[in-house]
Parts: structure tokens; C-alpha cells; sequence
């Protein structure tokens, strides 16, 4: 059986035509339009090859063009699966030890590659680049935009839940699907922009230069301005079994599961309460896979409240103050183990506990993209950044950032704009302000009538509710965009129902006390899949602080405008039912630990460089002799200098000196060098057909 | 103050095996760089190649040293630096190259060198799957070979240390000072040391030591850009060179290393001069067109990164070393010509000999074949 998801609350599921391939000579099948990692995990393959230097089985890590765990062969030639689309016929080998180079000995003959020069190059259709090139191409400069996937929207096109903010800056209360689509047809309607999908910017040269391989070739683009919005990767954490297939990244389970509508996992642990971790829980419920449990290090989760209530009210268990470690199975994830940390983040004894999971995602927290920028900026390159690139913030922020970017390219070209900078950059620092304290309001005291309920009590930028209402009875204090919502009241609420299905955060709730003033009517939104849920069934009905009782549901509906969002009306005697606001899915017994744990290796045993397994001992010992120069540990250890170039590991030697005592600025960071990506030699060489012997 | 017999400026291919015979010679060293560890100037831009196969009798001794120290290294200090005795080969595609190396193979026997010229069958079974069409011969020299550059400076580095050679990184130099025609002291940023004896080993940066005894040597940088590949299961040995001339280009020359990568790098022609190391979009194009021309298979492998390095040149592609007749307590190690490399434990063995004033009579053979005041017109062949 194919682990394809069938049925999804937001995502719409194409027919897609099948696909036949082989896998080690087996055949197997996929859909067209995948990439080969997804074709392999639908089919239940998770171990794509083993390490060339210690054997060590290799799965997919970041499903983002970024790292080359997830290698395998096609016709003998080593391929990112990740990358590389699924064709009919499709050979597909695993890797084990290097890979031969084909004997492909006919003499061939070269072409020259073309250089393109333009106003604009705008590296990345994610939402800076989108919001940028939108505004650059409507003032009528040439713009190229690429980006290295084969669509338009970046993470946008993996973000299923509806964004905060404001609906008229950045579309809030949409989800990042819509809104990559909405961006993307602005975009593509400009006839003096120009869109390379499937185009990976692989080095900025010191003649100003940058190289593109779009698709099979290589391009030379010459822009008069640079504008990177390369987003982020994802952040990694040293622990034992830290590269074992299974573990990945919150991204890479989003790309799996929202993009490609993959079945990735059947039981997931989550490491990190951020947004990201909190977020990709939810999309894991969505899906219909279980959220095992979810560890965060901090005493509260870093992310919004509301996306972690939503978490806690399905029946995720969040440990605070917890940690991974250890990543447990033979060559691949069986189990977790995680450990309580105390005020000195050191695991306290008798706390570790195993949990049964098949998946680790680790989310705790993104790095910017910007090796082009630094690139450029040392070639003196006319260069400018945006969105997660320039500083790691919500989407939301990199539509603004674009957007101001654009208008400082626009500004250096001499061209006038109608949006101010600085009006651009208010509310950009708004979206980009940091987490604001969660403080419980008073429940309003009225036991009469019907309103809306706001289990909104964090400042989080974000107005959808008040936009709405048609009775505008809707506002935040002050009509602040960081204030909380209240209702006003002075006109009846028609219990529309419109406030709670907007709600970003899924935080409002509808009382009703018309009809039975003991027993109100209470109504809430819900997202996960329609089929567990039906009218007359007994649901656990949830508040943010616990279960509520069993209930039987009363009314489901959905708004025509908001068709994947469900209102279900739940009867609760009246002490009860102001605080309700969701229902449980999931059942307790998933969260259980095992009754023993799995004792956890050394950490000095992790691996720190997984592209050339360098493991944290290694470079522990050369710090620990009085290496502090990133490139005499590169000469020792081939840390960054894999095929990766070290987009992983660096932050985690930075943390390991760290670790050591050795002051930041003592230590020198490794140089960073061309190619970004690896791209065969051929590309370069403009290969053109094969002459016949 | 502390005095050291002798101050070796620069930490890199030259300097660090240097030190490692003085050290061994039990001179009281010490070695200067301004780069916060070993071989940041442009040791980590060699790509590794070590021959002895050269047409000049002092590169030939020399590098003939270097290979026996390289090849024994690990078994003599049981660190690996992935050497390879690979041997190197060059191609002819027509009949000058034919010649220029049949003639060439003549000189090094003369030397002692296992060299010989081959037919082109024998050719392609040494390079498997390299281009048939026009391919006359070449000379294969079983006996030179290649090592990880990084791993090397970094064992010689060690045991330099290990014989009591004293570093000290983030020191730029900025001064010498002399009294009466001989050396006294050098002074960095940041202090001064007492010596009397210099051994400019600065590499691209050799003509700025130099100017600070009021000595002008004729070394001037230009730059090759090289780049490597992923790793994929050894299926040639011999470092390839091909010296043919191209459009913008000289000869090129690639091998696979030990881990499977195949490591290039290409001589641009007209040289570009200066100490610009940063990475340029000809290069790649250039460089690809010509080893897949060679060996067609190639246009498969992946490249994984390029970089920039310097060559610091002399008029006639040979190393000047050795004391200068103005000042005393001077000493060159500068112009190895991008072969510092290979040349460095070799040179700094005689060096090291100098110092210690133990030079034998083929020690001074090759500092005359080295020396600053040489005829500079004659040009090495295979430099």
C-alpha cells in the first residue's frame, strides 16, 4: 500500500497519473510531478544508501537542495533526491560506498553558455522575492526571478495554516498556499519578469557574475542589482543518532507530507516549541499522524500561545524543560529518549524517558540563507537582502522586507515609489517584534445572549477578527494591530460564525445563551480530518487548560469563505462552557512512554559533520589543543568542506567551541568558497551531443 | 630577551617543513605568520601533487627528497597524509609536445629519475577512457605521487613542534632590523624578536620581506584558479598533465586523490598577474571544456568547489634560495613558482643544513642552482 495521504482537511488531492519505477530492481510505483525522495518514502523507503566512509545508513535530512544525505543512483549517476523529478522507467539505485563514474568514453562537443544581463536578479520565489519582484517588475524594470524548486512560492507552499497580521499588508488569515498563489499570478502577469523555475544559483563569481543552472544549463546572469531573498535552513542539534534516517527536519516533514502529500511517518516526536515545531505538529495531525510528543528546552515554548494550545488541546503532550538525547535504532529511528534539564541545562538523572517513534523532527530554529549575499557583498556586488535571509522572522515579515528592499532598489535606480520607506519599515519591525507575554484575560462575565470569546491573550501582530465582523463590533485596543481583540457590543452579535473561522490562531469560540441559558451553545473551529468528526458523536471537549467532559456534537458547519475550516457546536453546562474551545483526536495512550528507557551513548560519539561524519569528539580534541582558526579544523577534519560545504555543521562547531570556553571572537570562521551546490562538470562545459564513432 | 637561531617568516608550505628541520637540526626556531594557523596563504590552494620529474637538477634534487619524506612520513610519524605514489603523466597530442617530452624524459634519466615515454596504448591503459583520437604518447614517472596538502602541513606542523619549533600566529611582520650588515632583530605588530638569522619564506608576500633588508628579489604573484570534486570510486592514478596551449590557458593537470575526488587546476594564459584571489566565472567553463575533451567521462562528476591561489613566479620558473651577498643572516625560500608544495621539505632540509653550517657539496650545488644572482634567461621547461 502506497503511504499517500487521501484525505487531508485543507489540502485539495490531485489525481495524479502513476508512475512505474524500480527501486534496487524492484519495481515500484509513484506519481508524476514527485521527486524521487517522495516516491520513496511513499513507497516506504526511508534508508536511501549507506555512507561511503563508516556505512551509515543515509535518509533524507532537509528535502531542501541543502544537504546531499538523501543521494542515490540514477542510472549510475549520483542524484539529491530530493531534487530530481520521478520519471516513468526511473532505475533508481541505493548508494553504497562511491559510486563508479559511468565509463561514458564517446568524445563530445561543447557549446558556450549565455550570459543574460538584467536590472534585477532575484534569487528565491519565496515571499520576500515574490513581494519585491512584484513591486520592482510593476515599476517596469527587467527582473529575473529564480528559484530552485519547480514552483512558485517558496515555504509559502508549505504552509497550510492561515497567517497572522494584517489582512491588508500581508493577507493575513490566508494560508501560505493561497497566498504563494495570489503572489505568484501578480508575479508571473508582468511581462518584464522573467521566472527560471527549477534554477539553483550556484556561485556568485568576483566579476560580478552569478551562475545559474537553469534546469540542464548553465547561465551567466550579469544584474545591474542583486537582490538575495534565499530564505533559511533549518538548525541542527548534536545528539546520538542524530544522523540516523527518520531524523529530519521540521521542513523537510512539511515538504513530505503538505507538498507532496507523502504519509511520511506514522509516529512523530517533535524537538523544539517554536513556531516551526508547534506548526509542523499541527500539519502532522492534519495529515493523520500521530505527534508522539513534543520536548522544548526553555521553561515555555517559544512559539505563539495559540499554536501551541491548539497542539495541547489535540492531545499532544509538550515537555518544557526537556531536551533529546537520544535518537534510538538500528538503522533507522525505532525510539526517542529525552531527559529533563535543570536550571544549568544538564539532564537531571532518573528523568530520561523512551517513547516509541519512527520520526524525529528537529525544529529548533533557522539560519539564514546568506552565503550569496555574503558573496556578493565582498565582490562588491550592487547587493541588497530580504526576508529570512536578512534576519529570521514570520513570513509575514518577508513580505515587508521585500517590499522595502524593492523599494531601495527602485530608490537606486531613481525611480519614485508611492510606499514610504519608513511607513514600510514601522510595521515591518511590528511583524518582526519579539514574542510578547502571555497574560490570561478575564473571561467576560455576560451569561447572556450570543458573542464571541477571544482565547487570544498574547500581543501577537495579527487583526483578522476585527476586519470580519459585519456587525463591526470587532476592535483591538487602541486599534492597535498588536492589541488583543474585544468585542464592543453595542450592536448584537449575528453569530455569523465568521470571527472564529478567520482566526489565524483557531482562538475564537461563539457563545450562545438564547435558547437554554444553563446549557449554551458553544462553537468553535476545527481543522483536522472531517471524517472523525460528526454530528451526534461524543467528542472530548477541550479548553486550553484541560478536558472538559465528553459531549455529544450538536451542529457542524462551514462558511462558504472559509470551506476547511469546520464550526462545531458543542452543549456545555454554562460553568464549563466559556473556556471551550477545541476537541481531542488524539488518543493519550500514543503519548506513553516505554516502561524502560534506552540508555543514551556519549554525545562526544554524535556526529557533527554528516556529510563527512566528523563526529563532536573529533573536533572536541583539536579545539581542546589549541585550534581556534574553523579552517585548520576544515585541514583536520574535512569539516565543511563535503558536499554540503558546510551548511550544517558550522553552527555546531561554532557551539562546540562554545561549549569549550573559547571566546566567539577568538575564533576564526571558515572561508566560504563557490559552489553553493555541487553541478556536474559537464554543465559547465555546455556538453552538447554525443558525435558518432 | 630570548634569541633564536633562526625566525622563519611565513607558516606555510615552505616555512613549516622548514622549521621541522631545523628543529630537527636542534636549532632554536621560530615561525611567524600573520594568518591565525598553518598554511593560510596559499598552501591550502595547492592541489597536492608531489614529482621530482622537473627538467632543472636542483627542483629535480630537491623534489626527489621531498617525495622520500612524504612517502615515508607515515611510517615514520604514523600520521596519514593520504600520499599516493601515483606517478604523473603527460600527454602529446602532437608532435612538438612529442618531442619536448621525449627530449625531456632523456634529461631526467640522466638524473636518476624512473621516467619513460610511452606509446599512446600503453597510455590508455594507465587513463582509463581518455580520449583516443590524436593521442601520440606520454611520459609516465611512476615514482612521484601526491598527498593531502591540508594533512600535511598540519603532521609537519606537529612534529616541528614536537622538536621544539616555536609558532606564532597573528603576527605580521613589519620590520627588520640590522646592524652593520647583519641581521639583529625582527619586529612584528605586536613585538620584537632577537635573531640573527631570517628566513624569508612568505610566499606571495616574499618581495615585502625582502624590501625590508633593502633586497629586491624578482618574485611576483599571478594567480591559478583549481577546484575539486565529489568522491567517486579511484579509477586512474597518475597525476595527468596536459600541456597543451588553449584559448586563455596553458597546460592543466588534474588527478584523483585518495578519497576519490579528482583535484584541477589550469595555467591561464596570458597570466593574470597580482594577488586577486577571488573566485571567477571563466574559470570553470574553461577548465571543463578541456579535461572532458581528455577524458569525456569526467563531464559526469560533480564539481564541488573552486578557489583562487597565487604562484609566486621568477623569471625563469625556479625557486631562488639561499643567503644574499648585502646583508648577513638573510636567507631566501621565496619563488617556488606554485611549487612550494612539493618543494618545501626538500629545500628545507638544505636549509636547515645551512644554518647549522653542515651544507655538503650537494647542498651548495643547489643553492647555486637556486641562487638570487643567477642568469635568470633560461627558462625551466616543465615549470
Amino acid at each position: 500500500m502506497l503511504n499517500r495521504i487521501t484525505e487531508h482537511p485543507i489540502l485539495p488531492i490531485p489525481e495524479l497519473k502513476e508512475l512505474k519505477f524500480f527501486w534496487n530492481g524492484k519495481l515500484m510505483r509513484g506519481l508524476e510531478g514527485m521527486v524521487i525522495s517522495s516516491a520513496l518514502f511513499m513507497n516506504g523507503v526511508k534508508i536511501f544508501g549507506h555512507h561511503p566512509k563508516d556505512n551509515s545508513p543515509q535518509g533524507i535530512f532537509c528535502a531542501n537542495n541543502q544537504c546531499a544525505q538523501c543521494t542515490v543512483l540514477v542510472n549510475g549517476k549520483p542524484v539529491k533526491s530530493c531534487m530530481i523529478p520521478l520519471e516513468e522507467g526511473m532505475r533508481i539505485q541505493s548508494c553504497r560506498g562511491l559510486p563508479e563514474l559511468t565509463a561514458e568514453d564517446s568524445p563530445v562537443t561543447f557549446g558556450k553558455s549565455s550570459v543574460v544581463e538584467t536590472d534585477v536578479l532575484v534569487i528565491g520565489a519565496g515571499p520576500a522575492g515574490l513581494s519585491a519582484t512584484k513591486m520592482l517588475g510593476e515599476k517596469g524594470l527587467s527582473v529575473i526571478l529564480i528559484d530552485d524548486k519547480d514552483r512558485i512560492g517558496g515555504k509559502l507552499v508549505l504552509q497550510t495554516h492561515k497567517f497572522f497580521g494584517s489582512i491588508q499588508d500581508v493577507f493575513a488569515g490566508k494560508r501560505g498556499i493561497e497566498i504563494a498563489e495570489i503572489l505568484g499570478k501578480a508575479v508571473e502577469s508582468l511581462s518584464n519578469v522573467d521566472i527560471w523555475l527549477s534554477s539553483t544559483a550556484i556561485a556568485v563569481f568576483s566579476d560580478k557574475m552569478v551562475g545559474i543552472l537553469k534546469e540542464k544549463e548553465y547561465t551567466l546572469v550579469k544584474p545591474k542589482k542583486l537582490l538575495i531573498a534565499t530564505g533559511a535552513r533549518e538548525k541542527m542539534l548534536v545528539f546520538p543518532g542524530d544522523t540516523l534516517p527518520g531524523v529530519y527536519g521540521a521542513g523537510a516533514f512539511q515538504t513530505l507530507v503538505n507538498r507532496d502529500l507523502v504519509r511520511s511517518a506514522d509516529r512523530i516526536f517533535i524537538i523544539g516549541g517554536g513556531n516551526v515545531g508547534l506548526i509542523a505538529g499541527y500539519h502532522a495531525l492534519q495529515a493523520g499522524i500521530d505527534v508522539v510528543g513534543l520536548v522544548e528546552a526553555l521553561p515555555q515554548c517559544g512559539g505563539y500561545k495559540v499554536h501551541e494550545d491548539k497542539l495541547r488541546r489535540l492531545g499532544v503532550s509538550i515537555y518544557t524543560n526537556h531536551t533529546i538525547l537520544s535518537a534510538n535504532g538500528n538503522d533507522k529511528v525505532e525510539s526517542i529518549t529525552i531527559g529533563q534539564l535543570d536550571s544549568n541545562w544538564n539532564v537531571v538523572r532518573g528523568t530520561e524517558k523512551s517513547f516509541l517513534c519512527d520520526t524525529i523532527l528537529i525544529a529548533v530554529g533557522l539560519d539564514p540563507v546568506h552565503e550569496f549575499y555574503n558573496k556578493a557583498k565582498e565582490f562588491g556586488m550592487d547587493v541588497w537582502v530580504a526576508g529570512d535571509a536578512q534576519e529570521i522572522a514570520e513570513a509575514s515579515a518577508a513580505i515587508f522586507t521585500g517590499r522595502i528592499e524593492a523599494v531601495k532598489i527602485l530608490h537606486s535606480f531613481g525611480i519614485e515609489t508611492e510606499e514610504k520607506l519608513e511607513a514600510l519599515e514601522e510595521k515591518a519591525q511590528i511583524t518582526k517584534s519579539p514574542l510578547p507575554k502571555f497574560e490570561k484575560r478575564e473571561i467576560p462575565p455576560q451569561e447572556e445572549g450570543i458573542f464571541p470569546i477571544f482565547h487570544c491573550d498574547q500581543e501577537i501582530p495579527c487583526n483578522p477578527c476585527t476586519e470580519v465582523c459585519p456587525q463591526h463590533q470587532i476592535e483591538t485596543e487602541n486599534d492597535m494591530i498588536t492589541s488583543l481583540p474585544y468585542f464592543k457590543g453595542e450592536k448584537i452579535c449575528t453569530g455569523c460564525g465568521r470571527c472564529a473561522a478567520v482566526c489565524p490562531g483557531l482562538a475564537i469560540s461563539l457563545i450562545d445563551y438564547r435558547k437554554d441559558k444553563e446549557n449554551p451553545f458553544i462553537t468553535f473551529p476545527h481543522e483536522i480530518i472531517e471524517k472523525n468528526v460528526n454530528k451526534g458523536e461524543k467528542v472530548t471537549v477541550m479548553s486550553n487548560d484541560g478536558e472538559l467532559g465528553e459531549f455529544p456534537i450538536e451542529r457542524i458547519r462551514k462558511l462558504k469563505k472559509y470551506p476547511r475550516t469546520l464550526l462545531i457546536t458543542v452543549k456545555l453546562p454554562k460553568k464549563v462552557a466559556k473556556y471551550a474551545i477545541g476537541i481531542k483526536t488524539q488518543s493519550d495512550k500514543i503519548g506513553e512512554p516505554l516502561t524502560i528507557y534506552h540508555k543514551p551513548p556519549l554525545v562526544d560519539d554524535a556526529i557533527v559533520c554528516r556529510c563527512e561524519r566528523v563526529t563532536a569528539g573529533e573536533i572536541r580534541k583539536w579545539i581542546c589543543q589549541g585550534v581556534t582558526d574553523i579552517n585548520q579544523l576544515k585541514a583536520l577534519t574535512h569539516v565543511q568542506m563535503g558536499a554540503c560545504g558546510g551548511k550544517t555543521c558550522t553552527a555546531l562547531i561554532n557551539r562546540i567551541f562554545w561549549e569549550e570556553g573559547i571566546d566567539h571572537d577568538l575564533i576564526t570562521q571558515g572561508t566560504q568558497r563557490p559552489l553553493f551546490v555541487e553541478v556536474p562538470l559537464g554543465i559547465f562545459a555546455c556538453v552538447k551531443e554525443v558525435k558518432n564513432k | 630577551m630570548t634569541a633564536y637561531d633562526c625566525i622563519i617568516v611565513g607558516a606555510g608550505s615552505v616555512g613549516v617543513p622548514t622549521a621541522l628541520a631545523m628543529g630537527k637540526e636542534g636549532l632554536k626556531t621560530l615561525v611567524l605568520d600573520s594568518a591565525p594557523s598553518v598554511g593560510c596563504g596559499d598552501n591550502k590552494h595547492a592541489i597536492g601533487g608531489i614529482r621530482a620529474t622537473h627538467s632543472h637538477k636542483g627542483k629535480i634534487w630537491v623534489c626527489q627528497r621531498s617525495i622520500e619524506i612524504f612517502s615515508k612520513w607515515e611510517e615514520k610519524f604514523g600520521d596519514d597524509i593520504e600520499w599516493i605514489q601515483g606517478g604523473y603523466s603527460f600527454v602529446a597530442y602532437n608532435d612538438s609536445d612529442e618531442k619536448l617530452l621525449k627530449d625531456n624524459v632523456q634529461l631526467q634519466k640522466r638524473y636518476g629519475l624512473n621516467i619513460d615515454y610511452h606509446e599512446a596504448e600503453k597510455i590508455k591503459e594507465l587513463i582509463p577512457g581518455i580520449n583516443g583520437d590524436g593521442l601520440l604518447g606520454g611520459t609516465f614517472s611512476p615514482e612521484d605521487g601526491n598527498a593531502s596538502p591540508l594533512l600535511a602541513i598540519n603532521a609537519f606542523y606537529r612534529q616541528a613542534r614536537n622538536f621544539g619549533v616555536l609558532f606564532k600566529f597573528k603576527e605580521e611582520v613589519i620590520g627588520v632590523r640590522i646592524n652593520k650588515k647583519q641581521i639583529v632583530s625582527i619586529k612584528t605588530l605586536k613585538e620584537t624578536f632577537q635573531t640573527q638569522c631570517i628566513i624569508n619564506a612568505a610566499g606571495a608576500h616574499a618581495r615585502d620581506i625582502a624590501q625590508m633588508v633593502g633586497s629586491v628579489v624578482p618574485v611576483t604573484p599571478d594567480s591559478h584558479e583549481a577546484g575539486i570534486t565529489e568522491p567517486v570510486k579511484r579509477f586512474f592514478t597518475p597525476m595527468i598533465v596536459d600541456i597543451r596551449p588553449s584559448e586563455g590557458s596553458k597546460n592543466y593537470y588534474f588527478y584523483q586523490n585518495r578519497e576519490g575526488k579528482i583535484i584541477f587546476c589550469l595555467t591561464p594564459h596570458p597570466p593574470i598577474v597580482g594577488t586577486d584571489r577571488r573566485e571567477t566565472s571563466v574559470f570553470l567553463p574553461q577548465i571543463a571544456k578541456r579535461m572532458i575533451n581528455l577524458l569525456p567521462r569526467l563531464k559526469n562528476i560533480k564539481v564541488r568547489r573552486t578557489w583562487r591561489g597565487l604562484y609566486p613566479m621568477t623569471p625563469d620558473g625556479c625557486p631562488i634560495v639561499g643567503p644574499i651577498n648585502e646583508i648577513n643572516g638573510y636567507i631566501n625560500a621565496v619563488g617556488m613558482c606554485g611549487q612550494g608544495y612539493m618543494i618545501g621539505p626538500g629545500v628545507g632540509e638544505v636549509l636547515a643544513r645551512l644554518v647549522a653550517e653542515k651544507c655538503t657539496l650537494k647542498d651548495q650545488e643547489i643553492l647555486e642552482e637556486f641562487s638570487l644572482y643567477r642568469d635568470f634567461a633560461e627558462e625551466e621547461k616543465l615549470k
